[in-house]
């Protein structure tokens, strides 16, 4: 579990090309990064490992010049540098691949690579001739067939990314940052962009690969770094460490106070979901649920948990497969009638989806009981602060007056809300997504005290969760997904941080 | 299209070529198809009634198009950037009384000068706009909505419901929006040379390109380090400095100016934008589309009367292109979505 830090022996005698270290950053009360550290060598590829939350993303953020840190240092070749722009840190030679490229759909590829630095012939006009004609040598140069004059639009995931690494290349970048590239791509084309990223680092580049598919990190990188509640916990060369000790240095993140959840006997099921496909995001998902039990979706992020829930409920269409509550068979794409047999969805970005912010708190919370508590069509005002009163009481809401918008109150606030929302119409299965995301650590525990009591009470509760100690401490039973498919359940017994990440990561436990 | 993908998926890659290809061809023929509804037009006319094509015809026809174009130019340089500038009519209004008004108390003011006293004048309403959208962070529909009212007012205001008539305007003046260079009016001379203008710098400067560039995905563009405000603010600078040249030009045109010159006519000109296949969201689209998008619509009001058709159907068929050429965008983009949703499909 102790990092091996950057021992002497096996870091060469060279400078790096880039180096952060100390780096903490903070978003409001959420520290993102305490202690983050990383070298990049030139000639070198360099995996960033770590758990959903483990500050990756943040770091890199960092790196490109899109977020200042709190504290720390950045040095390019031995000199302490200050990016207040990302501009700047594409001057000093940084680029980022960001796992959602980032294109002018309507114009050409050509331009794409050059925008802001086209190269001009006469009267300052645009060389287009010219434009076209370096754009083709780079891909020449990627080995990659694609057309300059091809318009954006339309252009698949892989190509958009290929186009992406040659506006890197134009702009002679030392250090190569890709976040998750390989999320979006078939075996094929991951093959391609490898073989194009080990050419960069041939070159002379450093390279720093984000993923969490370990069959790629050991394919491709030389050196792996495992990050953990942003904080660097190792940096090993990758020939000296294995992907299991890997996972395990990933997993142990601390939650805080957890309640316990109470033990209840299941009934019947009450949610049975058998073959459930959405092209491109999910397939064959089946499961099902039982009266009284807590079961966990988990995963890391991406591998298509939120949008499993979402299909369930029916916000979005599915393609195949059938949703039954309580043996009876859900029209697809309809969460009015997903909500009339007794589902609650509480989604995951609750500030978007979950609440309606410019309205007050009592209007929020009976929301969802609008036809039930009005009167002739008119809601009464009595009823909907009766029922606003009961819930918030129930849920121990800290509030200032029931008719303050719901945007005054703080995230955990929020989040009883929405909770109360749906838990007023009294459901048969609950899911929540993210239930405990953002908010601070008393709150959490009184979310999983309620959720705990509610399955008591015979609700079927999903939730999807991305805090493994929660999903742990909370779940009957444990549903693994990876990449769109489940790989795998575990029971309550057999659940352990380790054995979810491996089956997150599709790593066989050693 | 990519040789990342493999044999195996060459099913999908083939439809996503198709879907491209498709893509492609509506964009290119979009002009072509606006071409070939103009010849349809004018042939169906000209049969009915031969002295539709003479050359006196299609010089008024083209003079009355000449103003609208100008403006289109300018408007189309700011839907590019996903914006709108609805106050167009009512600049040109205002630059319209004002330089009457001084022409009419200096009538020695030379004809070149009042042009750039118009286009001054614009272009301080541009930058106004462009101010309160960028600075202001106000959507352009609601910003320039309310200069709109707040310019037309001005207009009011200065015109204190007096008129210009052209008695009181210098000979000189009056005889440039009648007088022809090379058979030519002058009027279609500036509207051809200030669309030849606009379109090479849209294509063929770095200036113009970030036009398209904020248009087609503000995200990338703050990413690619493109100064969004200095483009905003030349967009609407430029859009306000062409409706105060199209308002001399009215001026000289018409000899006549009250306070409601112009009024309404922004609609046309956002109206041969959009069926000039300037895409409404931003980021595509040419000038030279928008002036065609003009030419139509003004060829559509000046045949119909002369094949007897009512003047409601006149504004049902304006409609109706608008309507298809909106329909048109949502079609290729809901193509585009669809293929790419099947090119992701391997995914898991």
């Amino acid at each position: 579990m102790s990092g091996t830090g950057l021992d002497a022996e096996s870091i060469p005698e060279r400078q790096p090309v880039l180096r952060l270290s100390g780096a903490s950053k903070s978003f409001g009360s959420v520290a993102a990064l305490t202690d983050a550290r990383i070298e990049l060598y030139a000639g070198e590829t360099h995996a960033l490992v770590g758990e959903n939350g483990a500050g990756k993303s943040t770091l890199i953020k960092i790196l490109a010049g899109v977020h200042r840190p709190d504290s720390g240092t950045i040095t390019v070749d031995g000199e302490v540098v200050e990016f207040s722009g990302t501009a700047e840190a594409k001057e000093a030679g940084i680029a980022v691949i960001y796992q959602e490229p980032t294109l002018f759909p309507d114009l050409t590829v050509a331009e794409n690579i050059f925008m802001g630095r086209q190269p001009r012939g006469r009267f300052g006009m645009i060389d287009r001739d010219r434009m076209n004609r370096a754009a083709a040598a780079l891909f020449e140069q990627l080995g990659v067939p694609m057309d300059p004059e091809r318009q954006a639009l339309g252009m698949s995931i892989a190509d958009q990314q290929v186009v992406e690494i040659a506006k890197a290349i134009s702009l002679d970048a030392r250090v190569l940052i890709m976040d998750e590239p390989t999320a979006a791509l078939s075996g094929a084309e991951v093959e391609r962009l490898f073989t194009v990223t080990r050419a960069l680092r041939d070159d002379g580049a450093a390279v720093l690969f984000i993923s969490h598919r370990f069959d790629e990190v050991e394919a491709l990188c030389e050196r792996v770094t495992v990050m953990r509640d942003g904080a660097h916990v190792s940096t090993d060369l990758m020939s000296e460490v294995s992907i299991d000790q890997i996972v395990r240095r990933m997993v142990g993140r601390e939650l805080g106070a957890l309640f316990p959840k109470q033990e209840v006997q299941p009934r019947d099921v009450v949610l049975e979901v058998d073959g459930l496909t959405r092209e491109g995001v999910y397939r064959d998902v089946s499961f099902s649920v039982r009266a009284g039990e807590i079961v966990a979706l988990a995963g890391l992020v991406g591998a298509g948990r939120s949008e499993v829930v979402q299909g369930v409920f029916g916000v979005d269409p599915r393609d195949a497969g059938t949703v039954r509550v309580g043996g009876r068979a859900l029209p697809p794409g309809n969460p009015r009638a997903a909500m009339r047999a007794g589902v609650a969805l509480v989604p995951e970005d609750r500030r978007h989806q979950g609440l309606l912010l410019d309205l007050s708190i009592m209007r929020n919370a009976t929301l969802t009981r609008r036809s039930r508590l009005a009167r002739f069509g008119f809601l009464v005002g009595g009823a909907e602060r009766r029922e606003a009163e009961q819930w918030t009481a129930r849920l121990q809401t800290r509030y200032g007056r029931l008719t303050d918008p719901a945007g005054t109150l703080s995230g955990g606030n929020q989040q009883k809300i929405v909770l109360a929302k749906w838990l007023a119409t009294g459901p048969k299965v609950l899911i929540v997504d993210e239930p405990t995301r953002g908010i601070d650590i008393g709150t959490k525990a009184e979310v999983h005290r309620l959720m705990s009591s509610l399955a008591a009470e015979g609700v079927a509760v999903v939730m999807v969760s991305s805090e493994l100690p929660e999903v742990l401490a909370m779940a009957d039973r444990v549903l693994v997904m990876r990449e769109g498919r489940l790989a795998g359940e575990l029971s309550r017994a057999e659940a352990t941080e380790e054995s979810v990440m491996f089956l997150a990561t599709g790593q066989e436990a050693a | 299209m990519s040789l990342l993908t493999k044999a195996h998926e060459s099913g999908s890659d083939a439809q996503a070529r198709t879907g491209s290809t498709v893509l492609d061809m509506v964009l290119r023929f979009r002009a072509l198809g606006l071409l070939l509804t103009l010849a349809a037009i004018v042939a169906v006319t000209a049969a009915v009634n031969p002295r539709f094509v003479n050359e006196q015809s299609i010089r008024d026809l083209l003079l009355a198009a000449a103003i609208t174009l100008l403006l289109a130019t300018g408007m189309t340089v700011v839907v590019l950037t996903r914006g709108i500038d609805l106050s167009v009519g009512s600049v040109l209004g205002l630059s319209a009384f004002c330089t009457a008004s001084l022409l009419s108390e200096n009538p020695g003011i030379p004809v070149p000068v009042a042009m750039l006293i118009g286009l001054g004048i614009g272009a301080v309403c541009g930058l106004f706009n462009g101010m309160i959208v960028h600075l202001g962070k106000v959507p352009p529909l609601v910003a320039t909505l309310g200069t709109l009212y707040v310019f037309r007012g001005v207009v009011y205001f200065i015109a204190g419901g007096g008129r210009i008539n052209a008695s009181d305007m210098p000979g000189g003046f009056l005889d440039f929006g009648t007088a022809r260079i090379l058979g030519i009016p002058y009027l279609i001379v500036i509207a051809g040379v200030v669309l030849a203008v606009v379109a090479v710098f849209l294509s063929r400067y770095r200036a113009g390109r970030d036009m398209y560039a904020l248009g087609s995905s503000p995200e990338a563009a703050r990413l690619a380090g493109i100064p969004a405000g200095k483009r905003i603010l030349t967009a609407y600078i430029l859009c306000g400095a062409l409706a105060g040249l199209g308002g001399v030009l009215y001026a000289a045109r018409y000899g006549t100016v009250d306070a409601s010159a112009g009024y309404g006519m922004e609609l046309d000109v956002v109206a041969a934008v959009v069926v000039g296949g300037v895409a409404i969201f931003g980021g595509s689209g040419t000038v030279v589309g928008a002036a065609l998008g003009a030419v139509l619509l003004t060829v559509i009001s000046n045949a119909l009367p002369v094949l007897s058709i009512d003047q409601f159907w006149q504004r049902a068929i304006v409609g109706a292109l608008i309507l298809g050429a909106i329909a048109l965008d949502r079609l290729v983009g809901l193509r585009v979505k669809a293929s790419l949703r099947k090119k992701d499909a391997h995914v898991g």
